[in-house]
Order: C-alpha cells, then sequence, then structure tokens
C-alpha cells in the first residue's frame, strides 16, 4: 500500500477492478459507457454535468477526468468554473436549507 | 513578433535533436512505432499508389501559431522557386496524380503562386490550398484571394481552432480569430461554402492544448450551429486533426511538462483501424527544396522518402514511388490515435 489513499496513476487502473469481479465490472463499464454517450443529451453536455458532479461528490479521479474531458471537448474555463459554482451552490444550498429543519426544532423547544 | 526557433537557435530548431527527444521516449519502456504496426501485421508500411501530392511553397508565413509543425512565420526565408514548381508541372503532367495539396507556410506569399495554380489548374488538376485564411487580410494585394480561388475552383482549407476569439487567439496569435472571421465571410460571399456553389470551404480543428481532437462528428456539428449563429459563416466539412509531437509543438510540450503524458495518450489511443487509411499511403509530400517525403510531419523531421534513388521531384519515377516503404518513428502515434488524423481529418470517418 502507498502511504496515501490517492495515486494519480490509479486513474488509469480504474480497469483493474474487473480483476477480482468481472461479472460487475463489465456491467458497469458498459452501462459508463452508454450514459456518457450522445442521445437527448450531447456528450458533450454530459461531460460538464459530470465535472460538477465530480467537485460535488469530490473524487479526485473524476475531477482529473473531467477537467480534462471537458476542456477537450471545447468549454472554456470560465464555463467550467461556473459548473463548479452549480455544485458549490447546490451543495452550499443543501446544507443551509437544513436550517429550517434546525429552526423547525428549535420553535418545537423553544418557549 | 514571435520568432522561429530556427532564429531563435533553438536546439529543437534541428530535425535531430527532435528525433532525438522522440527516440529517448523509448527509455520510458514505450513501444515503437515499428513494434505497433509489426503486431498489427502491417510492416513495413507500404504506398498503396499516389493520388495527392502535397507541395510545400514555402516556410514564409505571416502568423507564428504555437503548435506549428513546419515553425513558420514572418522570419522564414525558405521559398519553393519556379523552377521546382516546373519540376512538380512535369511529373503532375506525366502522371495520374490528381489532387496538389499546396501548404507552407502561407503558400500564398510564394511570389510565384498565382501562376503556379494556373499552370496547374490548366493540366486539369485539383488545386487544393491551405489557407490560413488571415493572409487575406495581410495586405491589399491578397484582399483579391476569395476571387482568384473562385476563379480556378480552388478548394480552400483553412484553420480555425475554435468558434471563439480566445482559443483561436490563444494558439495563433492575437487578433487572429477576428481576422479569420472576416476572411470567412469574404469567402462565404463569393460563394464559398454555399449549398450548389461547387466552391469548397473546410475547416481545421486542432487542439489548443496537450490532449487529442474530440469527436470530428459532433465537433463539426456544433462548429456549424456556432459559426452560422454568431457570425452567419458556412463551410463544408471539418477536418480534426491531431497535433504532432514536432517543432513548435514539441517544445510546447516539453516546456510545459505535458510531453511525456501526451506520448503516452498517443501511444495508448494508438488505433490498427486507422493504419490502412494513414496519409502517407496515398499522399507524397515535396519539400520547398524539391525533395520528397511520405508526409509533411516527416519533411519537417527531415526524414526523406526511403528510396535513395529518388529523393527529388527532378528524380521522380512512379514505378518506384507508388509501393514505396514509408519511413516511420515515433511521431507517427499523431496519425494513428483514437479516430486516426491526416490532412484530411479523422481517418475513420
Amino acid at each position: 500500500m502507498e502511504n496515501h489513499y490517492y495515486n494519480a496513476g490509479d486513474l488509469s487502473k480504474f480497469g483493474n477492478i474487473a480483476e477480482y469481479q468481472k461479472d460487475l465490472a463489465d456491467k458497469f463499464f458498459t452501462y459508463y459507457g452508454e450514459v456518457f454517450k450522445d442521445s437527448h443529451l450531447s456528450a458533450k453536455e454530459k461531460s460538464l454535468i459530470a465535472l460538477a458532479v465530480a467537485h460535488a461528490v469530490q473524487c479526485p479521479y473524476c475531477i482529473d477526468a473531467y477537467s480534462s474531458d471537458a476542456f477537450e471537448k471545447g468549454y472554456s474555463e470560465a464555463q467550467m468554473m461556473e459548473a463548479v459554482h452549480v455544485a458549490s451552490a447546490i451543495k452550499g444550498g443543501a446544507v443551509l436549507v437544513h436550517g429550517v429543519q434546525m429552526m423547525n426544532k428549535v420553535k418545537e423547544i423553544g418557549m | 513578433m514571435i520568432k522561429s526557433l530556427k532564429v531563435l537557435q533553438h536546439p529543437l530548431a534541428d530535425s535531430e535533436n527532435q528525433l532525438e527527444v522522440l527516440g529517448n521516449s523509448l527509455l520510458n519502456q514505450q513501444p515503437t512505432f515499428k513494434q505497433k504496426l509489426e503486431q498489427n501485421g502491417v510492416h513495413p508500411l507500404r504506398a498503396s499508389g499516389i493520388d495527392v501530392l502535397q507541395l510545400n511553397l514555402g516556410k514564409m508565413c505571416n502568423q507564428t501559431c504555437k503548435h506549428c509543425h513546419v515553425d513558420a512565420g514572418p522570419d522564414r526565408k525558405e521559398i519553393m522557386d519556379r523552377s521546382t514548381m516546373q519540376w512538380c508541372l512535369d511529373v503532375l503532367q506525366k502522371t495520374d496524380i490528381n489532387i496538389v495539396d499546396l501548404t507552407g507556410g502561407a503558400p500564398e506569399l510564394n511570389p510565384d503562386f498565382r501562376w503556379f495554380v494556373e499552370q496547374i489548374r490548366n493540366l486539369g488538376k485539383q488545386v487544393m490550398v491551405r489557407c490560413n485564411l488571415t493572409i487575406i487580410l495581410a495586405n491589399k494585394r491578397f484582399h483579391d484571394l476569395p476571387d482568384f480561388f473562385k476563379k480556378h475552383q480552388v478548394e480552400v482549407v483553412s484553420s480555425l481552432p475554435g468558434f471563439t476569439q480566445d482559443r483561436t487567439d490563444r494558439q495563433r496569435g492575437e487578433g487572429v480569430f477576428e481576422n479569420s472571421i472576416k476572411a470567412l465571410q469574404m469567402l462565404n460571399q463569393v460563394g464559398y461554402g454555399q449549398i450548389g456553389s461547387g466552391l469548397i470551404l473546410n475547416l481545421v480543428y486542432n487542439p489548443a492544448g496537450a490532449f487529442l481532437p474530440p469527436s470530428q462528428t459532433a465537433l463539426e456539428k456544433e462548429y456549424k450551429i456556432e459559426l452560422s449563429s454568431r457570425y452567419g459563416i458556412v463551410f463544408n466539412q471539418l477536418f480534426a486533426i491531431t497535433n504532432m509531437p514536432i517543432s513548435r509543438y514539441l517544445d510546447y510540450l516539453l516546456s510545459s511538462g505535458n510531453y511525456n503524458r501526451y506520448m503516452d495518450k498517443l501511444i495508448s489511443a494508438f488505433n490498427p483501424a486507422s493504419v490502412q487509411n494513414l496519409m502517407c499511403r496515398n499522399t507524397l509530400s515535396v519539400g520547398w527544396d524539391g525533395f520528397l517525403y511520405d508526409c509533411d510531419f516527416n519533411q519537417m523531421l527531415d526524414l526523406k522518402v526511403a528510396e535513395r534513388r529518388v529523393q527529388h521531384i527532378s528524380e521522380f519515377n512512379l514505378d518506384i514511388l507508388k509501393n514505396r516503404a514509408t519511413v516511420v518513428n515515433q511521431h507517427c502515434f499523431g496519425c494513428t490515435a483514437g479516430e486516426g488524423s491526416s490532412c484530411g481529418g479523422s481517418l475513420l470517418n
């Protein structure tokens, strides 16, 4: 084991997960490939969604992959940063909207 | 003004140094292009004929693009002379080679450019010009190029690495996008790219960075929508071309720390399906000084055709050249990555 949890080189080894469970890995990668094809949304649009989600789930591998992919597909730096802000707004909003739950509880128990 | 590597006396201006860098990648245990061909049963790679004569009319250019594999620029003086052009015309007259692809530098800067186009057309051959667009606006004497191209039914192939100013200027220089758009509008005005005109205007995309081009089909669709809606521009086809790890682009890769990653990317994306359509199989490249190469990239690396008997256009022999074994090196991975790449774009479309 490395002495840290994340290795940039591990991204290219993603496919190796099939060594321990081939059937499920094959199903996953087939599904993954299908998801990112041009369909009702273009592959380019999906790339930007993936970039935002990658930041929301804070996956360094996904951020690496989709920063490259989105830029290569033609998005500008400003567009990509706006996508990250969308992720940030949703995550921030998700925290804040729970403030209503906090308020409900305080109102319930307070005099 | 940005200077060429040659004028800067940069080590990478020497093709031997470039080949040494490409060879050093073998130290990283990367396979050779030759090995890849052998693994796929296609070594030696042979020409299947000569359909296209691609001529470099000179290295002089009004632009100094960061990725230029020719190391072209305003400070380059190499120009094809009329006697070399005459040898090319003799070859065209004697053979069935039907397509002439004129490149540079900016080929229009060659003082004999118009004469040469007229002579080729008089032979009934198709002419394709790799026009950088901005040359049309560079000087009053070039403003009539769209009409000249139209008169001689020249196919125009022009680089536009993005439909936004940012990407284009980053690669090709400040102000290039704005002038490119104006030039495209001038070409459209005389009929280029318009349905039914028969005047072909194709655009070239190449990545402004250390990555491979995206899908040519998807990109063409997007270019057509964006250029039409933003600027009212129409064109025929978009060619997505991979940047070759040579000359100024090699310098960029090395100085930005992207070289190893880019080579890994090219090699891991090797696509055997692209090999049969490689442009070296149906094209012969002629340098400004008349020497012969399997492609424009080999020309810049000074890798002449392997047939020592016919290394100059004055020695042209179709029987010897049409089935020649082509010279390959590590840069060839640029033509076989992903969808494959050629001067006509993806090899799989």
